[in-house]
């Protein structure tokens, strides 16, 4: 088992059709993703050869899963047209909607997560501007590398892309249930917190790793909810230690701006609630060896 | 992008907002000039406000009443060239003084951690809203704003209210907020701040003070954003980065970095500067991030910005290799030495390469055969840093 993301997810791709949709439509299928077809309203009723499969492309995200019974999106659609494309899929009441498309303006995002909230929060939102989800070894909805690990008793959640993928590569003897990258963007459908109380209902997951950066409150406010719900024991990391107050690093949220949102006041808040924090990326999946040592061995 | 003050009011006046009449000087003639023309239509007293894009300004000397041209002009020259907080003043405002009953504070703000916006008012404005908050937080007032259904001049009225601004300014800060709520929804803005927001003796309510913090990720459908960047205070180097599409921010140590990944490259820089203490505290020059793709030209364009900082001793490229494999971009650094040899320039600087994830053994072995003047190879981050920072140390 997994989180979000099992072997049994019917998978659609909204903007299959472009080329970073179609080149990682193949990747995931490559992976072995149940991909069952794209939308986009200019080519439906065709269908695309992707990967040794022939996929239909259907005109709306409703119609693609009346026909297929498809309960996950990837989104793909250029900056301009993401928040159109998300909101049909929040209308469609699909389950998972996972927005990869990097450069969404915020009063978009805010405006899908309002729409989003009061069609009663039927969607789950991943993103934007992320990885994606990848359940090793069942299923990858994302841009995600599907053959650096393999799957286990790990969870990870993560606001950095290459990071994630350091990390799953660094523990990849033990693996991983599911790998959440939720994006560094200000503002983002799913948070640690939420990864976090997944992680802990799931019974495959042992252990946690989660990964920060500088900018806004969410890994203090992680902090809190560890301290309160989460039995599993649980490793962090945070970068940007470095950088500069005022200047943005790479994602439109890793900006520090007065005295909140450094790295060393995220570090202090987690190691605060019992959560050891590496200084470095391989120093951390050091700590989770150590803290998965010291979990009794569960049947699973 | 956050906008100069000048620029913000600007912003304003267009959407209606009533603000203080004035005009940009970037010379203490300039400045007279400006204000011998509010001298002749009947304003003799004007204020000089140095532009400066960080807070604080007027404890810094930056804010200069002036009762005469001659006045004006003198208090320009004190205040043009000054340095606050690390920011030299290249231009001041010259604008009628307003007769000031009141001051309050106003904002419309991003609201992270509830994914919604946010206003912020308060009857006690024209300092640090921070310390208000912390002295007497029943004060500010917080109200937040659905991004669905906006601020209308009820919301508006009810935002001013909450703020307990007097009845007497209720309705002219409604319909000033209600014109600042297009300004933050029409012109995609994160952050839109009025302190203070005041009521003059004759009892209207104007805009002060303006900052706005502009979204970056909206230049598809703000083509005017553009003209608005500060190229005059922007290092040389991270314009030249950007002309090239490159996401470079220079910062002051001593060993260039590379990367793939806004998270890995700011890894990448803290794991540098741990490695660089006992090295004299050898710190990171730079923050590069090439992206997913590493291709041979954005490796040569990086390494050619990288290269072209003197402060620069030796350069260390992290790269994890995920869909595009290690030998594709080992292939890529080949390529970038080739390119940059065809242009004229030399890697005249030592290059630690870290290559790990997908085809690693591949990739490294392309490199070492390859042997690249200057090139060295170590396999893990940490140790990669150290090598990176040892060499630095050795370069100054």
């Amino acid at each position: 088992m997994a989180i979000w993301l099992t072997a049994d997810s019917k998978v659609i791709v909204q903007g299959m059709t472009g080329s970073e949709g179609s080149k990682h439509t193949a990747r995931m299928l490559a992976a072995g993703t149940n991909i069952v077809g794209g939308v986009n309203a200019r080519k439906a009723g065709q269908s695309v050869d992707l990967g040794g499969r022939s996929l239909p492309v259907f005109g709306t995200v409703a119609e693609a899963m009346a026909e297929t019974g498809a309960d996950v999106s990837v989104v793909f659609v250029p900056p301009k047209f993401t928040k159109d494309a998300v909101v049909e899929a929040i209308d469609a009441e699909i389950g998972l909607c996972v927005v990869i498309t990097e450069g969404v303006p915020v009063h978009d995002t805010t405006r899908m997560w309002d729409h989003a909230i009061e069609k009663g929060g039927r969607t789950r939102i991943i993103g934007p501007n992320c990885p994606g989800i990848a359940s090793p070894g069942a299923s990858n909805a994302g841009i995600i590398p599907a053959d650096i690990t393999t799957p286990g008793r790990i969870g990870l959640v993560s606001k950095s892309g290459t990071l994630t993928y350091q990390m799953m590569y660094e523990l990849r003897d033990i693996g991983f249930s599911t790998c959440v990258g939720i994006g560094g963007d200000p503002v983002i459908g799913t948070t640690h917190i939420d990864a976090l109380k997944a992680f802990q209902d799931d019974p495959d997951t042992e252990a946690i790793v989660m990964i920060g950066e500088i900018g806004g409150d969410a890994e203090e406010r992680a902090a809190a909810y560890i301290e309160e719900h989460v039995s599993k024991p649980v490793v962090g990391y945070v970068a940007g230690f470095t950088a500069p107050e005022g200047k943005t690093m790479g994602h439109a949220g890793a900006i520090v701006s007065g005295s909140s949102g450094t790295a060393q006041a995220k570090k202090e808040a987690l190691e605060k609630v019992g959560v050891r924090v590496g200084k470095t990326p391989t120093e951390t999946a050091g700590l989770l060896r150590e803290v998965l040592a010291a979990v009794p061995a569960t049947a699973s | 992008m956050d906008l100069f003050e000048h620029q913000a009011k600007e912003l304003f006046a267009q959407y209606g907002v009533p603000v203080p009449a004035g005009k940009v000087a970037r010379t203490p003639q300039e400045a007279r000039a400006i204000a011998e023309e509010f001298a002749a239509a009947g304003t003799s007293r004007v204020v000089v406000k140095a532009q400066v894009k960080t807070g604080g300004r007027g404890k810094a000397g930056g804010v200069k009443l002036a009762d005469s041209p001659a006045d004006a002009e003198e208090v320009a020259g004190r205040i043009l060239g000054m340095d606050i907080k690390g920011h030299t003043v290249h231009k001041v405002l010259v604008e009628e003084a307003s007769s000031i009953a009141q001051e309050y504070y106003f904002s419309f703000l991003l609201d992270r951690a509830n994914r919604t916006f946010l206003s912020i008012c308060s009857v006690e404005g024209g300092m640090e809203i921070e310390e208000v908050a912390a002295n007497d937080p029943d004060a500010v007032a917080k109200v937040p704003v659905s991004a669905l259904a906006g601020v209308d001049r009820a919301k508006a009225r009810e935002i001013a209210k909450a703020g307990r601004l007097p009845e007497q300014a209720i309705e002219g800060a409604a319909e000033l907020i209600e014109r600042l709520w297009q300004v933050f929804v029409s012109e995609d803005a994160t952050l839109v701040e009025v302190n203070p927001l005041i009521l003059t003796a004759d009892g209207q309510v104007k805009a002060l003070d303006g900052k706005v913090t502009l979204d970056g990720n909206a230049g598809f459908r703000q083509e005017d954003h553009a003209a608005l960047e500060d190229e005059a205070s922007a290092d040389p180097l991270e314009a030249r980065a950007k002309a090239k599409d490159l996401n470079y921010v220079k910062l002051d140590g001593t060993v260039g970095i590379i990367g793939n990944g806004a998270g890995l490259v700011m890894s990448t820089l803290d794991v540098v500067a741990y490695a660089g203490e006992p090295f004299g505290g050898q710190r990171p020059a730079n923050f590069l991030d090439i992206g997913g793709g590493a291709s041979a030209e954005v490796m040569a364009n990086g390494l050619e910005i990288v290269l072209s900082d003197p402060s620069v001793k030796s350069v260390f490229v992290n790269v994890f290799g995920g869909i595009t494999s290690c030998d594709a971009v080992a292939n890529g650094i080949v390529s970038a030495y080739q390119l940059l040899a065809d242009r004229g320039e030399r890697v005249d600087r030592p290059l630690v390469v870290r290559l790990d994830g997908n085809n690693a053994e591949l990739g490294r072995s392309i490199l070492a055969e390859a042997a690249l003047r200057g090139v060295q190879q170590v396999e893990t981050m940490d140790e990669a840093a150290q090598r990176a920072a040892e060499l630095a140390a050795a370069g100054v």
